[in-house]
């Protein structure tokens, strides 16, 4: 058998830095997650919102069908009627207590499905991982929006610096 | 119309903490405290204890697009000697939790647990006899991650929030080795 110290030695090391050295001009497939964020696919489903009309009404009428439609059961409502004095929605109820159990909710947008008003929508915040369980309860006043168009708003991270498009997905395709 | 208020973030880099890097300097002073937190909290080591579909979700943010590697924890150790994080990721069934309480109390102090996803949190939609609803019921909890499994960046968010629970551990309070629950002067459960 043939032996040489460029056929044995040079042209393996040559082959393997070649690959690496054609690898370095693929773009990067990491994302660099706190300071860079992916961009979510439009119909990515995360946390809740009750979303408001435009003069400020809540949306929600404490019909309780999305509690209805939830499997994973983690939707309470109690609702109660409007009165002239303290008006919340423009229908005859509104919803009193809406507290969504974020740790039990499997994100399936059931919910957002069967609400008939679009009450309730999800958006793509899903920086949600806290220490206690009690900190998953989210009640009315923390899911209500804060303004009107509040949940259109485009999800900010924690850290967020600039957003990496979906192009290293593709780009990732074409090296298979 | 009124601007929201965005909320302060616990691990917001841009808030000076005690123990932070301050450029310019040649001297470092830190306290022990900081210096092995910073160091453990640098190197959580995961136990694989993938479960269920969010174990998928777990390897996914090993690989090269989400890269856990940035935050030390690529390590996934196979056996609970060498780890320092339990991530749950899955369903944990009434039959398996004894085996998970046992790979619990083999790791070695001090150790942590992430319960990824609802099911591991708190049963989801299994709502029935066969699965355990909520694995704080078996091992103390330290974070949870919610979602159905949670995405690759939500279980990083995850990790990142362990590692400032783990930056915040005081070592003149923890003497002991078994699990329990105290409180700290912000709030904030920590276990021993």
């Amino acid at each position: 058998m043939r032996t040489g110290i460029f056929r044995d030695v040079a042209k393996p090391i040559l082959t393997g830095f070649g690959i690496t050295a054609k690898r370095l001009k693929h773009k990067k497939v990491t994302i660099g997650y706190p300071e860079a964020l992916r961009e979510q696919y439009p119909r990515t489903r995360w946390r809740h919102f009750l979303t408001r009309y435009d003069n400020g009404l809540e949306k929600c009428i404490g019909c309780s069908l999305c509690a209805g439609a939830c499997p994973a059961r983690c939707i309470f409502v109690e609702a109660a009627d409007n009165t002239d004095d303290a008006r919340f929605s423009p229908g005859e109820r509104y919803a009193t207590r809406y507290e969504i159990n974020m740790i039990r909710c499997i994100f399936c947008g059931y919910c957002q499905d069967a609400c008939p008003t679009g009450a309730i929508v999800l958006r793509k915040n899903f920086e949600l991982a806290n220490y206690k369980r009690e900190d998953f309860i989210y009640t009315k006043e923390m899911l209500l929006e804060k303004h009107p168009g509040e949940s259109d708003e485009p999800f900010k991270g924690f850290k967020q610096k600039k957003e990496v498009a979906l192009d290293s997905v593709k780009d990732q395709a074409q090296d298979l | 119309m009124p601007k929201r208020v965005e909320t302060v973030v616990l691990h917001d880099s841009s808030t000076p903490q005690i123990g932070d890097i301050q450029k310019g300097g040649s001297i470092v002073v830190t306290t022990l405290d900081t210096l092995i937190n910073q160091a453990r909290a640098n190197s959580l080591w995961p136990l694989t204890f993938g479960l269920a579909c969010c174990a998928i979700e777990m390897m996914s943010t090993v690989a090269a697009r989400f890269d856990i590697a940035r935050f030390g924890s690529e390590a996934f150790r196979a056996t609970p000697r060498q780890a320092d994080v339990m991530i749950i990721a899955g369903r944990l069934s009434k039959k398996m939790a004894p085996v998970l309480r046992q790979i619990y109390d083999q790791m070695p102090e001090p150790k942590w647990v992430i319960s990824m996803g609802a099911c591991a949190s708190t049963g989801g939609v299994y709502n029935n006899y066969a699965i355990v609803q909520g694995a704080d019921q078996v091992v103390p909890v330290d974070v949870y991650v919610p979602g159905c499994p949670p995405s690759p960046d939500a279980l990083l968010y995850g990790v990142l929030k362990l590692q400032e629970k783990v930056k915040r551990r005081k070592f003149n309070k923890i003497i002991e080795l078994t699990p329990r629950f105290l409180e700290d002067p912000e709030g904030e459960e920590i276990t021993a």
